[in-house]
């Protein structure tokens, strides 16, 4: 039996947290968009397709999408020092990867998209509220885009999948204690292009989680797509 | 930019005929040898070669104060280089993104297992603890430096003896009889790639190359058989049957490893 049986801000175990989506937030941008789960606040932006400089760094037959996912300094506790660090270098590539294959990047030769995310605000999950916004934000800048992507953190804590795992679950310690596994699915092929975890799980469990992850993502898209037909607006659910 | 493409069509038509160009199945992994130490400098220390793939890691520890929030635990840092003397294409300067993210999957493996036993690495409570640093750097990369640098760093971890302290200093060069407390759950790193809709392990460099998406499973196989760590890589997705099979697939060779690993430690 797991120790964990009810969640410490009361949702169901397959609930996400309040979500809220808005497209156009970034007049400057080619395309942005902000989303947060709770209290995980995230905004993206888009520029591009431009010209990539310096020139070697070009791919001759297909664009370039670049991805720089940071941290404010004041969006936890502690503050965090600005400047890149190993964390964030590696969520930039693993954002990087879920949004190049839905990208049409054959369509734009030596070009470059570049994608920025920024947590203004942290509760957990920041990658994947970054990566829901860094779609929409695609979506407006009108990026010729194969599919549309939604993400989302599976967590276990000791023997219980939850969905949409907030900062007291990431740091849940009974039992086999807390994994956290960010998911991203592609919207019509289901297909899985960013996927993490850290923690314990056995295979059982694991198969439990995709399942969760395909029913929330889901339910993210609905939301994305909305608030792309409702620009400016703030779609909550 | 052209002669990629000629091998990439290359090792696509191969691998259609059910073929590698150094004649191993789709899942097999190339030989493997373990040589420890490294460094008699080291705490601990191995070598480790896949093939022509070499990775060397080392242990050295020293004494520090706790984390806040662990206060009764060792610390662990893991780093790792991919060195320009061990690939045309690796440049010096400050660690790229690919040897960032190699380091944090370690990382990961190695902590989330409870591998290293870090409890008993407090000298102290809340004052004086262990800080471990496994530092890995590539000497040959042909490939696969991920699965390469797990078994390095186990192989290092388990041949590690505990520096002797006097009055709270370490004692450098001056080693106990105890050997870095380790438990059961060894950190296995089994890593997939696909190419052209095949799915192969432990790929050689030019195969690394051509890959279009990757996928790293740590798991352990202890007593317990748990998944601690994974991360997609590359830009093509996979279905969830696909990171199925490789779950599936990545115990099963988990434990052969484990078993050639302890053979060859022996």
């Amino acid at each position: 039996m797991s120790s964990y049986k009810k969640r410490y801000d009361g949702r169901k175990f397959d609930e996400m947290r309040p979500i809220k989506a808005q497209v156009g937030v970034i007049p400057n941008a080619d395309g942005s968009a902000r989303f947060s789960f709770g209290n995980t606040k995230a905004i993206a932006a888009v520029y591009g397709p431009k010209q990539l400089h310096p020139q070697h760094m070009q791919i001759p037959d297909k664009g370039l999408l670049r991805c720089n996912y940071t941290m404010m300094s004041f969006s936890v506790t502690e503050r965090i020092k600005p400047g890149p660090s190993r964390r964030s270098q590696e969520i930039s590539k693993v954002t990087e990867w879920a949004l190049s294959s839905i990208v049409d990047l054959e369509r734009f030769p030596s070009a470059v998209i570049d994608v920025h995310i920024m947590i203004e605000q942290a509760d957990a999950s920041t990658r994947c509220a970054g990566i829901n916004a860094a779609v929409m934000a695609l979506v407006q800048a009108g990026i010729p885009m194969k599919e549309m992507a939604s993400s989302v953190s599976i967590g276990k804590c000791d023997e219980t999948i939850v969905t949409d795992v907030s900062k007291e679950e990431e740091d849940y310690e009974d039992g086999e204690g807390a994994t956290d596994m960010p998911f991203t699915i592609l919207s019509n092929t289901k297909r899985i292009s960013h996927l993490q975890l850290d923690g314990k799980v056995s295979q059982e469990k694991f198969s439990e989680a995709i399942k969760a992850a395909m029913k929330a993502t889901e339910k993210i898209h609905e939301i994305q797509v909305k608030a792309l037909k409702n620009i400016g607006e703030v779609i909550e659910a | 930019m052209e002669n990629s493409n000629i091998n990439k069509q290359a090792i696509l038509n191969y691998l259609n005929s059910g073929k590698r160009f150094d004649g191993r199945k789709e899942l097999e992994y190339r030989d493997l040898t373990i040589e420890t130490p490294v460094s008699n400098k080291a705490e601990g220390s191995a070598r480790v070669k896949l093939g022509n793939t070499e990775v060397v890691a080392g242990i050295k520890m020293s004494l520090g104060e706790p984390y806040p929030d662990s206060q009764d635990k060792g610390n662990l840092s893991v780093t790792a280089e991919f060195t320009p003397m061990s690939n045309s294409d690796y440049e010096p300067g400050p660690p790229q993104i690919d040897s960032i993210e190699l380091a944090r999957i370690i990382d990961r493996g190695v902590r989330e297992s409870g591998f290293i036993d870090l409890k008993k690495l407090c000298v102290k409570g809340g004052e004086l603890v262990w800080n471990m640093f496994i530092d890995i750097y590539s000497e040959n990369a042909d490939g696969n430096l991920l699965d390469a640098a797990a078994i390095a760093v186990i192989a290092a971890l388990k041949t590690a003896k505990v520096p002797k302290i006097e009055n709270d200093k370490v004692l450098f060069g001056e080693w106990t009889e105890h050997n870095v407390p380790l438990t059961e759950m060894m950190p296995l790193v089994v890593t997939f790639h696909k190419i052209g809709g095949k799915m192969i392990l432990d790929p050689t460099y030019l195969e690394e190359e051509v890959s279009t998406g990757r996928i790293t499973i740590g798991v352990s196989v202890g007593k317990q058989e748990r998944i601690h760590s994974m991360q997609k890589g590359k830009e093509e997705p996979m279905s969830a049957e696909e990171v199925e099979f490789c779950v599936d697939e990545a115990f099963k060779k988990a434990k052969e490893l484990k078993t050639k690993i302890d053979k060859l430690l022996k």
